[in-house]
């Protein structure tokens, strides 16, 4: 073995209670970031998917129609039309033109429009979704949704939310009958139930084939939206503004339509960034100052190593070394104890129907990070001591130690 | 008798805090390979500076000190370590081993600082030494198992580790009762004569240093005697 190594591993043994101290608190530091990161990211992956389920990461439409004065310095005051149901002018060709973007994983054409769903005396105001459930699959799986039947959208087919079903009081292979603001009108039958998770939109969605959609809306051969989901969910800003500037059309990510989410979340990481950062600094002092106190114990032994021709350097290294243990061991003790804190809070809080109320989020990924830390903490906080430790004038520690 | 291994030119230190203290004043001393030369004189007399010069643990503030002919002076910090491992052994008066290794590590230290690693070699030459200060039963004990002199043998082995031409010792025998004492210089006698090494101890003990072959006594940072131990010297003393 290398000699520093020896003498630095000799010094932590020596010095074992100092040694104890500090190896507690680089695990107590670790186990807490651990703990936290994994909570934290956990519940954030959960708030995100539990978003992000049910719509698309990015929606392309087409822009808002809104009038043009010819002469923009004239006192007129410029009123904005409703909106109508418009088609993606040649969808077709924009999607081949989205397609090249990078980092996309599905693309999907649909269409929505308002509508009513009847049933003998009940009526409800619904969204009606035309999609192509092969395609639309990659940018949600609403199959995962079912509750009854079974997710297929047939000629004749309608898959509609549960609350919808109760509503009208009917159930997989009753027939329903729709009909939109132009007065077009058809009856469908209910392929299947589907429960996203949200009141609203299970009183309110009905999928039916995209073909369907497009003449129940009176678009022959349009499509409204082209939704679009990305490989990293926090690049979907990025890619939308891209697609926007390629295709002239509008491009909204799901970043920007959730700002209010976006906010928590970026809020939430902050705070616990923040504490990791507290911990580290804590972590960082405690190490730097055992250390220090164990160079003034060590002096004379410092003495002796230099008169036997340890140089300075070996010195510093000795006490880096020292640090890089601290740093290793105890992030290796400290990891253990988070990923135990983290199940033990995850039972701790499990609800009664056993599924768990706090995701954890826990990676190899995070280990790794922690374990980096550490060990920079570990180095960075020796390098003060150390510096000291080569400093010291051996004929002065020899005489009066 | 070829060239000295010690060669001091008006070599002065003072210590600087917050007034300049004079500790030696314009030494001149020239030691030869081999002998065996005792540094005596009352505490504050600048003894242990001078030692601690020659071993290259500090600077003078003027003068200039040639070990083996090398002028240390003008070295690195860097270059100084590394000669004074390849030719200055230590012996200090409180044993200074290192606690948290067995008396054989602390053999093999020079060795080991000197090469970055520890090699079966080192162990092996270590090991010899032990034996030839007679605790090769002792060599895997840490220092605190061993008695005083038992520690203080081990610290003269380990000075031997690099196979050193000079080798300092501040008062070796002041921490041990006399048969102790006696025993470690009747150690380093042998060393002398038997590997030709030059020995420089700092000696407070009369008996001990009319043993050497010289004596060399500071008074207020200066040499005030230098004599070969002659008998005539022994009967002034007693």
């Amino acid at each position: 073995m290398r000699f520093i190594w020896i003498v630095a591993i000799r010094f932590l043994y020596e010095g074992k209670t100092q040694s104890l101290l500090i190896l507690t608190g680089v695990a107590v530091g670790t186990a807490v970031i651990v703990f936290l990161s994994s909570l934290i990211t956990g519940l954030q992956e959960s708030i995100i998917q539990r978003t992000l389920g049910t719509q698309a990461q990015i929606v392309i439409r087409p822009p808002d129609e809104i009038p043009r004065t010819l002469n923009p310095e004239a006192d007129a005051r410029v009123e904005r039309p409703a909106q109508r149901l418009r088609s993606i002018v040649g969808w077709a060709q924009v999607i081949d033109v989205v397609r090249r973007v990078s980092g996309l994983t599905a693309i999907a054409p649909t269409i929505a429009g308002p509508g009513f769903a009847l049933r003998s005396r009940g009526a409800n105001a619904i969204s009606l979704r035309g999609i192509d459930p092969e395609s639309y699959t990659g940018i949600v799986d609403l199959s995962r949704y079912i509750t009854a039947g079974t997710f297929r959208l047939g000629a004749f087919e309608t898959v509609i939310g549960t609350e919808l079903a109760r509503d009208l009081g009917v159930n997989v292979g009753d027939k329903i009958r729709l009909q939109t603001a132009g007065g077009r009108t058809t009856v469908l039958r209910v392929s299947g139930l589907i429960d996203v998770g949200s009141r609203d939109l299970n009183l309110r969605w009905v999928f039916v084939s995209l073909r369907q959609a497009q003449t129940l809306l009176g678009v022959e051969d349009g499509v409204s939206t082209i939704e679009v989901r990305v490989d990293d969910i926090f690049s979907a800003t990025p890619i939308a503004k891209q697609i926007a500037d390629r295709t002239g059309l509008r491009a909204d990510s799901w970043m920007t339509s959730n700002a209010q989410l976006m906010v928590g979340l970026r809020s939430q990481s902050a705070s616990s960034a923040m504490i990791q950062v507290f911990v580290v600094l804590a972590v960082a002092l405690g190490i730097a100052s055992v250390l220090a106190v164990s160079v003034v114990q060590k002096a004379r032994e410092i003495g002796i190593l230099r008169a036997v021709g340890t140089s300075k350097s070996q010195i510093l290294h000795i006490f880096l070394l020292q640090g890089l243990l601290v740093g290793l061991v105890g992030s290796g003790i400290g990891i253990l104890a988070g990923i135990g804190l983290s199940v033990f809070f995850a039972e701790l809080t499990r609800s009664p129907d056993g599924s768990a109320l706090f995701p954890l989020s826990l990676s190899w990924a995070l280990y790794a990070r922690a374990i980096a830390v550490a060990t920079v903490v570990g180095v960075v906080s020796a390098a003060l001591p150390a510096r000291r430790a080569a400093r010291l004038d051996p004929a002065e520690v020899i005489r009066y130690g | 008798m070829g060239e000295p291994i010690v060669l001091l030119k008006e070599v002065s230190k003072n210590y600087e805090g917050k007034t300049i203290t004079p500790v030696l004043h314009g030494i001149d001393l020239t030691v030869q390979q081999g002998e065996f030369t005792a540094l005596m004189g009352p505490s504050g007399s600048g003894k242990s500076t001078l030692l601690n010069l020659l071993g290259l643990l500090d600077r003078p503030t003027s003068g200039s000190i040639l070990i083996a002919g090398t002028d240390t002076t003008s070295l690195s910090d860097e270059m100084r370590t590394r000669f004074r491992g390849e030719t200055i052994g230590f012996v200090f008066q409180f044993h200074h081993l290192l606690p948290a290794f067995t008396a054989l590590e602390n053999v093999m230290l020079p060795a080991m600082a000197r090469e970055g690693h520890q090699t079966p070699a080192m162990r092996k030459t270590a090991l010899e030494l032990l034996d030839a200060v007679g605790l090769s039963a002792q060599a895997q004990k840490i220092p605190t198992e061993m008695s005083g002199g038992q520690q203080q043998r081990v610290a003269v082995a380990r000075a031997l580790a690099m196979n050193p031409r000079l080798v300092l010792a501040d008062e070796p025998t002041g921490n041990l009762d006399t048969k102790a004492g006696q025993q470690v210089f009747d150690l380093m006698r042998h060393v002398n004569a038997s590997r030709g090494i030059t020995f420089l101890i700092v000696t407070h003990d009369d008996r001990l240093a009319h043993r050497c072959d010289r004596i060399v006594e500071l008074v207020d940072g200066e040499i005030a005697h230098d004599l070969p131990n002659d008998p005539l010297r022994q009967t002034q003393v007693v």
